[in-house]
């Protein structure tokens, strides 16, 4: 089973996706031009601060409000190995999965997690944190099948016969 | 066991008898909607897939409204890649300045009542309003359903919302699905479809109900669903087939909560900064001091919402520090508005009025603040640095009281 160890951001519950990347940068060229302004109008420093392989803790509802799909491709761009939270919005997790980004509900970490902390991951089994594990369930056949293929992109690909 | 709305509509697009909330299912795209802000990266996915043909250049609809006019240098960018696009594959229906994407699609003629609709927007819930199976989507699945025609989705569980009685006076339907919001909270209907029923329900337009259906995302929920009768039928200028007449949701299918309410007793409301889901009675926030009102939107941007602050605004002014801007959804209602004197009475009062479109209501372009600036705005997001920076106050409310707030030069409930 796939395990790393990452240090953790914490934020609230209903990041919206605005504040993930607001719409005045949406129509920049590149995912690499517009992550620099990442979670800008709630901590415009957290994009400079986040290193590869960092893990978002957050509350309920992560990733609330438009369909932008930036706003997925930003939090991977900045390094982010994957975001755990209470619950999350439809539209971003669809979007994160179809993006290869991890998430992971968990009802309980969110509660105990002190920023700048470390936590190790055990994908599809548990998080552990200062010793306790927290559980977390797998993810459902059809959207594993999506991950498998790299992403729906690579999967499109395959069926075109691009493989 | 009955069936829900949205049951009916997914069981009839993928010809089985019945689907059960939580099954995965295939359906079959009836029309999508795609906007200029993620046209790059839908045209730069569907090459990378591979694909040679769309599916049906048809039922695929482009919408320029986000950036229209343009007001960065590189906005154009987005029109021309979507002129491309449109030229290479052979799609017709491309609207370049004809108005917001939400209100296009119905008024248009697009969406018809049990039709299976996809766009590249959060607020694509808007569709329940006349009976359609209508999200929001990111642009990889848009660029597979272009390749495709298909899309995966899981049947979602619904959530009924009943209401019966009559709305007080200054009491609109912005109010009624704010309040909805409110005891729902933001994440109140995740995964869920929003099924609204009752009598003040079916006395409402179908304006009425694309106002609510539209904020139906803002509790989370993936669609809305409205009981298509004969004010849909007149509005989408059809007849209602036996399929179409057949979307109620039956009194036992499997509902996993109902919410029910007496309209006598909605008032008007504001979403209070910076969360849609702070809800409080606008007579608790009256003497607020506001810069500037928003009246427009997919939200509320209609006809009947210009003529509901034309009302209010009729022989009076908007207070001298205060910029009352508003953006009618489409060129349809901005000639209507005009045809029936409201651009005029608003004009009069002190309105600056803009061309229709997205601009003002996600901070791109026209009329944003900047620090510590309060606005009363009839849009659905209050999020945090929305309309300007992250420091502006931002209260939604109806178009009444919207109005009433542009003269008085603070909010007040006074819509009379």
């Amino acid at each position: 089973m796939e395990r790393f160890t990452g240090n953790v951001w914490v934020l609230g519950d209903d990041i919206d996706t605005d504040i993930i990347i607001p719409t005045e940068y949406l129509a920049l060229k590149t995912i690499e031009d517009m992550k620099q302004y990442g979670f800008s109008p709630l901590r415009p420093e957290l994009a400079s601060q986040i290193h590869e392989g960092d893990i978002i803790v957050a509350g309920k509802n992560f990733g609330c409000g438009s369909s932008r799909e930036q706003a997925p491709e930003v939090v991977k761009a900045l390094g982010i190995r994957c975001v755990i939270a209470k619950s999350f919005a439809r539209i971003f997790f669809r979007n994160s999965i179809n993006n290869g980004l991890l998430l992971i509900e968990q009802p309980d970490l969110y509660d105990d997690i002190h920023e700048g902390d470390e936590i190790t991951v055990t994908v599809n089994e548990a998080v552990e944190y200062h010793g306790k594990k927290y559980p977390i369930h797998s993810l459902p056949d059809n959207l594993v099948e999506i991950i498998n293929e790299g992403g729906l992109v690579k999967a499109m690909r395959r069926r075109n016969g691009l493989a | 066991m009955g069936q829900t709305i949205i049951e009916k509509i997914i069981a009839h697009n993928i010809g089985a008898d019945e689907v059960k909330p939580g099954q995965i299912v295939t359906v079959q795209v009836d029309r999508v909607m795609v906007d200029d802000i993620m046209m790059p990266f839908i045209v730069g996915k569907f090459e990378e897939m591979g694909f040679e043909r769309v599916w049906d250049p048809d039922k695929v609809v482009m919408i320029y409204d986000h950036l229209v006019p343009a007001s960065q240098q590189d906005d154009t960018r987005h029109y021309k890649v979507g002129d491309a696009f449109a030229s290479k594959y052979g799609l017709t229906h491309v609207h370049r300045s004809d108005g917001i994407c939400h209100q296009l699609m119905t008024e248009a003629g697009y969406v018809r009542p049990g039709d299976v609709v996809f766009g590249t927007d959060s607020h694509t819930t808007t569709y329940g309003c006349v009976g359609a199976f209508s999200t929001g989507i990111g642009y990889t699945e848009m660029a597979a359903i272009l390749g495709t025609g298909t899309l995966w989705v899981k049947v979602p569980e619904t959530i009924k919302v009943e209401i019966n009685g009559k709305l007080p006076a200054g009491v609109m339907s912005k109010d009624v699905i704010l309040r909805i919001i409110g005891d729902l909270r933001a994440d109140g209907a995740t995964y869920c479809s929003l099924e609204f029923t009752g009598d003040t329900i079916r006395e409402m337009s179908v304006a009425s109900r694309m106002t609510m259906a539209n904020m139906a995302i803002e509790a989370g929920a993936k669609c809305a669903m409205f009981t298509p009768d004969e004010k849909t039928a007149a509005y989408c200028e059809i007849e209602l087939n036996d399929f179409q007449k057949s979307l109620v949701g039956d009194a036992d299918a499997g509902y996993i909560r109902t919410l029910s309410y007496q309209a006598e007793n909605f008032v008007p409301v504001m979403a209070c900064p910076s969360q849609v889901d702070q809800i409080r009675d606008v007579s608790e926030l009256e003497g607020t001091a506001i810069d500037q009102v928003f009246i427009g939107s997919c939200t509320n941007g209609r006809l009947e919402d210009l003529r509901a602050a034309a009302d209010v605004l009729r022989g009076k002014k908007v207070a001298p520090f205060v910029k009352l801007i508003v953006t009618p959804a489409s060129r349809k209602v901005y000639r209507e508005a005009l045809q029936e004197g409201i651009l005029e009475t608003l004009a009069e009062a002190g309105a600056i009025i803009t061309h229709a479109g997205c601009g003002l209501c996600c901070g791109r372009t026209g009329g944003i603040l900047s620090d510590y600036e309060t606005v009363v705005a009839t849009n659905n997001r209050n999020f945090l640095g929305r309309m300007g920076t992250s420091k502006v106050q931002i209260y939604l409310a109806s178009p009444a009281t919207a109005a009433a707030c542009a003269a008085a030069g603070k909010i007040t409930a006074a819509c009379g």
